[in-house]
């Protein structure tokens, strides 16, 4: 495959912020004290008068924007995803699910490739707790560019809640500006018959990967980019479990709850076929480089690969 | 509503009437509390908001947001003597398909209602963020919040204070219930909230206190916050659970749970024959 640069989720989620602050007065920041982390500076120091620093209190965070979002703003609010999330959950459910108000919510430094800080800080549940939340929006974008799209999207959405989650680390960005990014709306990146490699976040470029070792055994593969976890797109699923009667699922989140889970409940309702999941084991992650750690929890192509084949064998 | 203090008890009597009926028609909810709340909700809505009943997305409208969302009763009472919606209404609480839900649901449609809230904490933070929206557009109107004194055990609601002082939100008051009781039992038992005024003095709060049963020093003190600059006020006012019934005030076996039919006709003719 053709070689791409490298980019962290955080700067695309920066600059997508920026491009809609500058389209719509109503987006207003809040922080949480790491600013520069989750790339909300580049807003914060363009528009200082419609940023508010928060300090290190998630959960109030959350019912001050839900008070501004019902003043007629519309706010961004960003933290790690652990503590966007999961510490604020009860506050997210009351303040901004129940009452249904449109505010941002982008969950940084998601997944094992944190890397060194460890456990505490990779956010590997998210996912599941932001999909059980009704009237919730949920996206996990593939790489930088697309978290730029989604962030605007997610603000030009102007209805209810929604999560956006994105990394630290630097990956592959390989999709483009001008793709047709639709929230809810997955993307077919590669044809194929033999199986289909669902994936969403940096895990899609994996999948690729996948694709391509496949290939070589003579195996073609689908490969679709589930961006939007919530509302999930049957449809591109479905189609997929019927043209390939196989799915391999790939994700950085804990297997319960997350892609997988969601995939899984669309193709026992349609069109059961067996499935093979990609992602952390029902564990806690560690502190280690974040290739060193996607390795040893097999969020790779290297395993994305050997369980389309166990899943082809058990076909046979 | 230009209303004189005399009229404002009376709207006070009717409102914990009405709460009393509607609780015994609904079989369940939080009595002591509700009652406890009336004459603080009559001044609000009869003299204090600036509001329009007959227009309640009003723009400049003051926004009051109820925290402790279970004493829902006495605010829609409140709502429906001021006119939002008919008093007959209130007697479909808590009912399958009521637009008066055990604790406010905004999408239930009922006029008035500013957020669907109750799980306790969670209330001031929404006003803090309504404060911020009001002054960033350079709105003059004012944003209530009311907690309860056990919700104040949350400490969200601390991040809350702190946020609202830093922010210097002087168009933000709170009015803490504080009538000593939780669920539990007497909060100091549960978990001493004082020295309580002290606690949001240091946090950098502006101070009120007042009898929250009596509707003049509730109408003093909620007209103090509107001079003050640059500091968000809170009203701690003194209420008895249960006031106006006697056999129920200061029980706070009565937070949680309403009046048999029985019980209710005693009440309201408890209510009709004293003098406020
Ligand atoms: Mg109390």
């Amino acid at each position: 495959m053709k070689n791409v640069t490298l980019k962290a989720g955080k700067t695309g989620f920066g600059e997508g912020l920026l491009e809609a602050a500058q389209k719509y007065r109503e987006v207003v920041g809040l922080g949480a004290d790491i600013t520069t982390s989750t790339g909300m500076n580049l807003f914060a120091n363009t528009f200082p008068t419609r940023f508010f620093s928060m300090g290190i209190a998630e959960q109030n965070c959350i019912g001050v924007a839900a008070g501004m979002a019902l003043a007629g703003k519309i706010p961004v609010f960003s933290t790690y995803g652990v503590f966007a999330a999961l510490r604020s959950a009860d506050h997210i459910r009351i303040s901004l699910c129940y009452n249904n108000l449109h505010v941002i919510i982008g969950g940084a430094h998601a997944g094992i490739s944190v890397g060194p800080d460890g456990a505490t800080h990779q956010a590997l549940e998210d996912l599941a707790v932001m999909r059980v939340m009704p009237n919730m929006t949920v996206i996990s974008p593939c790489d930088a560019t697309q978290t730029h799209l989604a962030t605007v999207a997610a603000i030009e959405l102007n209805s209810g809640p929604v999560y956006i989650r994105f990394g630290r680390e630097p990956v592959p960005d390989f999709t483009l500006l001008d793709q047709d990014f639709k929230i809810g709306k997955g993307q077919l990146l590669r044809e194929g018959s033999d199986v289909s490699l669902i994936a969403t976040g940096h895990l899609v470029w994996e999948a690729l990967l996948a694709a391509e070792k496949l290939e070589q055994q003579g195996i073609k593969a689908r490969v679709i980019n589930l961006h939007t976890i919530k509302p999930i797109d049957e449809e591109i699923i479905q189609t997929a479990a019927r043209e390939t009667g196989l799915i391999v699922t790939a994700e950085e989140h804990q297997i319960t709850g997350g892609l997988g889970s969601a995939v899984a409940d669309v193709v026992v309702r349609n069109q059961p076929v067996p499935m093979a999941f990609v992602g952390m084991p029902d564990r806690f992650g560690e502190s280690g480089q974040p290739r060193e750690l996607m390795e040893k929890y097999g969020l790779t192509a290297q395993n994305i690969f050997h369980k389309a084949i166990e899943l082809i064998k058990l076909k046979k | 509503m230009n209303l004189t203090t005399e009229q404002i008890e009376q709207k006070a009597l009717e409102i914990r009437q009405w709460v009393i009926r509607s609780l015994a028609e609904a079989g369940s909810g939080h009595l002591g509390g509700s009652l406890g709340l009336a004459d603080v909700m009559a001044a609000l809505y009869f003299r204090r908001l600036r509001h329009q009943p007959g227009n309640p997305r009003w723009e400049d409208r003051d926004r009051l947001i109820l925290s402790i969302g279970h004493v829902a009763p006495v605010l829609y009472a409140a709502l429906a003597l001021s006119g939002y919606f008919e008093p007959d209404e209130l007697l479909t609480l808590r009912k399958l398909g009521s637009r008066l839900q055990g604790h406010p649901g905004r999408d239930h449609g009922l006029p008035g209602i500013e957020l669907s809230a109750g799980s306790l904490g969670q209330g001031i933070s929404v006003a803090v963020g309504l404060a911020m929206a009001a002054r960033l557009d350079h709105k003059s109107w004012h944003t209530w919040c009311i907690c309860g004194d056990g919700e104040l055990q949350e400490g969200s609601v601390w991040e809350a204070a702190m946020a609202a002082s830093h922010h210097k939100l002087d168009n933000l008051t709170v009015i803490v219930d504080r009538n000593h009781l939780q669920i539990d039992g007497p909060t100091e038992q549960v978990m001493s909230l004082e020295p309580l005024a002290r606690k949001w003095s240091a946090f950098g709060w502006n101070i009120v206190e007042c009898d929250g049963n009596d509707v003049e020093q509730i109408l003093l003190a909620t007209s103090a916050p509107l001079r003050v600059k640059d500091k968000p006020t809170v009203i701690v006012a003194k209420t008895v659970m249960g006031k106006g019934i006697k056999a129920i005030e200061n029980d706070y076996r009565w937070h949680g749970r309403g009046p048999s039919a029985d019980e209710a006709i005693a009440f309201i003719h408890e209510l009709n024959h004293t003098q406020p």
